[in-house]
């Protein structure tokens, strides 16, 4: 952990945990980049994890 | 989620608030402040303990106030962090000095009051903001007497009482009294189209929620009588009006009203509405359900200040067209329903597509700051089975109903069993040193947990076994919570044998597993994109911008495709051409594709020659074009100077002659489109008919324009357009499609016939011109589809891997869709589809590599007789036949394209197929360990 906060360049930081910082969270991390995904609740997950299904897949939303 | 929490190169700061901001792009300095949990994330187990014990009541934020928890609590059970913490507005302590009863009661010692807030200075070279979107004021809902009436709730609220993690357990019931609603209304567009509370626009998401909730209480109760009370119905979204429809024939009512008030009334709520022909009436519902709109998050201000950006006039992050995804300050970006309200599909889209712009603004930087994991070799095995058996309690969950200790000790008496043991919670940190421990300490070198679901859990104690050095199919996991002890909870003594069964057969199973490798393929990191309209160019621009070089196929002559006639696509068209790493190929198509992800050769065809290409990934963005229908809802169609489409009226109005702005225009909205004659709602032609409206009402303010119309579906900020021109006095006058407007076309002359609901008369208007919003239709996706292998939907628009989470993935790897070749869309979505295509096109070619799922499929080739069934079955296009010795056809799994999922396995009359991990002799052995029921298990 210390090596990448003495990195400047190469994390970036996102504001905001739900589905879309989760997704970017995601999408970065496989793109090569150190992430700092900033929620100010206790948890991420956002709205979504308060969906019961989604359409159409009725998938379970977490 | 789970993915996200486990990632070593995300880091999750919760209970944390962004503080400041400073620097310029690529080297930013930002504040942010932790706030304690009360409680240490590394020792806290989730037990839950603390929650029984705590004895003051707080309101459930997580069940939208509708439940009650404590101040010490988790949200719910698969949170990420799965750490439990303190409300600091009601715990007793830390309000009143008192109590503390959590930090005996938890056995982990995880709690700490002592926590003191942290800052951290974090230094990053870009910022994206995605802090979601925030609520409806009350003030917008006190009309229907929300707050004043229990059975009153939010669209939000509802979805809280459909779930089964719910106040009711997934029931529908009443707040008042617990009765189930038999009837129910939903009400559209609160908070939303609504100047009253200065949210003008619309929510865009709010229709097909309703729809979609409306639909899931059906399922819950058929007899609920479920009415939607709306304008317009706005299900502009990818087969959304296939939703509706499905709505309709389960007997959901739609009625196009405006609803006055909402009013107790005896037991039940009186609901007030007007409908267009001037009538008032009531109706008595059980439950009313508010479909609230999004607002600007409640933080917008405040944020905006901190990062430096701009908000547009409704406090949502302001944005350009072109540059949906950037703010006004370089660096910093936006995503999700901040940017603008909008679904999940879009919002993941609007994700992948702003990591595709960070991972172009920073590929100098590029994994500097990763971490990569490292873990020791793996040890040799040794001749002998040693299987070690952990049997988790988890917390109550498990050994309140299975008697673990009875199961833990059965397992320890079978063959090849050297270990035997229980725990409290497998899954803690703690447990997983004691499992490195016990592997070392008893040279186990296959491992069975029973425990939980290995969906969620498999990976972390695979993880475990690499850390001791073991391959992680060594290891077979048994879910005696959701087959046992949930299923069974009141059937004790059935829920312990039948967890002795699945252990006795996970051992069996476990003594024939055998390593597999880890395998990756190499990828080519080297793109190539199909079509050169908005969607093609912007995806090859932003590959390039990456670092990677692409090709890119246009048919026509020229680049610029649906869209060419807009200056924007000029100027792309020209950056592409001067572009080193995108090789372009006009008048060109693609004529064979073989290969998988990673790993193509395709032929592209020019006029001149044939070109032999290769490349890692391919984006399809070949596009749509207008659809110009013969018959327009019934009528026949004979296009002319005076009858013309949407599209034609736009350039006669960027063109400079005074006849662009006609005296008088009748508009008709999908003409061609939702079931007329394709079966869609085309998307952009509401917008594009009031955009033209006001273009003409600008040339010429004293020109009549008549739109007819089923539902103007200007969703997002186009709502404002709408309101302006209705009041520049554009006509807006909706139809039916048991009612169609009529066309009569003698010679120049036209006439259009149609019912005004509002008058309630049939009219007749000669119009100087006539316009007709006809739908786009893909391009030719069906050649493309046999050639790539991919699927169209019944629409021939291509179809995504997962509507949801997977928008511009196709199922074969290694090739994406954006542009309208996925749906009709407007150019801000498409530039955001392309920058995420070419986002994740670029994943393996970052890496330089894809990795393979050691459990794929596997032929063998003596045993195959190369008939080829496998092949066609295969919904991956994983496998291919090949010649091999004495030319005779065999078959072999393509590792990188194989998802495992064992169509083939299942399919092979010869059984030369085996899935790793599932082979026949472990199945067979898991079966007849199923048989021998031993005495231990008979007796009582």
């Amino acid at each position: 952990m210390a090596e990448a906060q003495k990195s400047r360049a190469g994390s970036v930081m996102i504001v905001g945990g739900g589905i879309a910082g989760v997704q970017a969270a995601l999408d970065l991390t496989e793109l090569g980049y150190y992430v700092y995904l900033v929620e100010k609740s206790a948890a991420i997950g956002g709205v979504m994890a308060q969906l019961d299904k989604t359409f159409p897949t009725n998938d379970c939303s977490l | 989620m789970v993915e996200a929490g486990r990632s070593p190169n995300i880091e999750i700061l919760t209970n944390a608030d962004f503080l400041s901001l400073s620097g310029q792009a690529g080297d930013f300095a930002a504040t942010v402040r932790i706030r304690p949990r009360y409680i240490n994330a590394d020792d806290c187990t989730a037990c839950g303990l603390c929650t029984t014990y705590c004895p003051r009541h707080q309101v459930d934020e997580y069940n939208e106030g509708l439940a009650i928890t404590r101040p010490i609590h988790i949200d719910y059970p698969q949170a990420v962090p799965a750490t439990y913490y303190i409300d600091p507005r009601s715990c007793l302590y830390l309000q009143h000095d008192t109590c503390q009863i959590c930090v005996p009661v938890c056995q982990s010692k995880a709690i700490d009051f002592s926590q003191q807030p942290e800052e951290r200075l974090l230094n990053v070279g870009a910022v994206i903001l995605s802090p979601g979107f925030g609520r409806i004021p009350d003030e917008a809902m006190t009309k229907y007497s929300y707050g004043k009436h229990p059975d009153v709730v939010t669209s939000l609220e509802f979805e809280r009482l459909l779930n089964p993690s719910g106040p009711f357990k997934g029931e529908v019931r009443c707040l008042s009294d617990q009765r189930h609603p038999h009837r129910l209304a939903f009400i559209q567009c609160v908070g939303s189209r609504d100047l009253g509370c200065n949210n003008g626009y619309c929510s865009s998401v709010c229709c097909m929620y309703a729809i979609k909730e409306a639909m899931v209480a059906k399922e819950h109760d058929p007899e609920t009588d479920i009415t939607i009370y709306y304008m317009d119905i706005r299900t502009q979204g990818k087969d959304f009006d296939a939703a509706q429809k499905r709505a309709e024939d389960m007997g959901i009512k739609f009625v196009r009203a405006r609803v006055a008030d909402v009013m107790p009334w005896g037991d039940h709520l009186r609901l007030t509405y007007s409908t267009l022909d001037g009538g008032h009436r009531f109706e008595p519902f059980d439950m009313v359900v508010l479909s609230v709109g999004l607002d600007s998050p409640a933080d917008a201000r405040p944020l905006a200040a901190i990062s430096g950006i701009e908000l547009n006039n409704y406090d949502f992050c302001q944005t350009d067209t072109y540059a949906p995804l950037a703010t006004s300050r370089p660096g910093v970006f936006v995503a999700g329903a901040f940017q603008g309200p909008k679904d999940i599909p879009e919002s993941v889209t609007q994700s992948s597509g702003v990591a595709g712009i960070v991972s172009s603004l920073l590929k100098t930087e590029r994994g500097k700051g990763f971490i990569h994991k490292t873990y020791p070799d793996e040890k040799p095995l040794g001749d002998e089975v040693r299987i070690g058996v952990f049997v988790c309690h988890c917390g109550i969950n498990i050994g309140r109903v299975v008697d673990v200790p009875k199961v833990s000790n059965y397992a320890g008496d079978m063959e090849n069993v050297v270990y035997y043991t229980e725990s409290l919670y497998s899954c803690s940190q703690d447990a997983q040193e004691v499992l490195k421990e016990k592997i070392k300490e008893h040279n186990l070198n296959r491992v069975v947990i029973a425990a939980c679901s290995p969906r969620t859990h498999e990976p972390l104690f695979q993880e475990t076994l690499k850390d001791a050095g073991l391959n992680r199919s060594l290891f077979e996991m048994v879910n005696i919570r959701d087959q046992c002890s949930w299923v069974h909870a009141n059937e004790p003594k059935a829920a312990t044998d039948k967890s002795m069964d699945l252990v006795r057969m996970a051992v069996a199973k476990a003594r024939h597993i055998q390593p597999l490798p880890e395998q990756t393929v190499p990828a080519l990191a080297k793109g190539l994109v199909i079509g050169g309209g908005v969607a093609g160019m912007t995806a090859a621009l932003n590959l390039a911008g990456q670092g990677y070089p692409c090709y890119l196929v246009e048919r026509e002559a020229d680049l610029g495709g649906y869209f060419g006639h807009l200056e924007y696509v000029k100027d792309l068209a020209e950056q592409v051409k001067k572009t080193k790493l995108i090789e372009l190929f006009t008048s060109a198509e693609l004529v064979q594709t073989n290969g998988f992800v990673g790993n193509y050769t395709s032929i592209v065809k020019t006029a001149e020659q044939e070109h032999s290409v290769d490349h890692g990934a391919v984006i399809i963005a070949t596009g749509g074009r207008e659809h110009r229908p013969d018959t327009v809802l019934g009528n026949q169609i004979v296009y002319s100077d005076a009858v013309i489409t949407q599209k034609e009226f736009t350039s006669r109005l960027a063109g400079k002659s005074g006849k662009a702005a006609p005296d008088s225009v009748v508009m008709i909205q999908c003409a061609g489109s939702r079931g007329d004659d394709l079966q869609y709602c085309s998307k952009i032609c509401c917008n594009n008919a009031i955009q033209n409206a006001l273009k003409l009402k600008a040339l010429n303010p004293k020109s009549q324009v008549v739109v007819l119309y089923r539902d103007i579906r200007a969703y997002g900020y186009n709502e404002d357009a709408y309101r302006e021109a209705r009041e520049l006095g554009v006509l807006f006058v909706p139809y039916t499609m048991d009612r169609k407007p009529l066309i009569n076309q003698k010679g120049k002359k036209i006439g259009v016939s149609f019912f005004d609901p509002i008058l309630q008369e049939d009219l007749t208007l000669t119009p100087q011109l006539l316009v007709l919003s006809v739908g786009i239709v893909p391009g030719d996706t069906d050649a493309l589809s046999k050639l790539l292998k991919v699927p169209v939907n019944a629409n021939k628009f291509f179809l995504e891997a997962h509507v949801k989470l997977r928008p511009v993935e196709l199922p074969v790897d290694g090739v994406y869709v954006c542009g309208l070749a996925h749906s009709p869309k407007p150019v801000d979505e498409i530039i955001v589809q392309a920058q995420a295509a070419a986002a994740k096109a670029a994943i393996p070619m970052v890496k330089g590599y894809v990795s393979v799922d050691p459990i794929v499929s596997n032929v063998n080739k003596d045993q195959c007789i190369g008939c080829g069934l496998c092949v066609s079955l295969c919904p991956y296009q994983a496998i291919q036949m090949f010649k091999g010795e004495d030319n005779k056809k065999k078959a072999e799994t393509i590792v990188a394209s194989c998802k495992a999922c064992g169509i083939c396995a299942a399919h092979c009359p010869t059984f030369a197929i085996s899935m790793g991990g599932f082979t026949n002799e472990q199945i067979m052995s898991q079966i007849k360990a199923f048989g021998e029921i031993t005495e231990e298990v008979t007796k009582e």
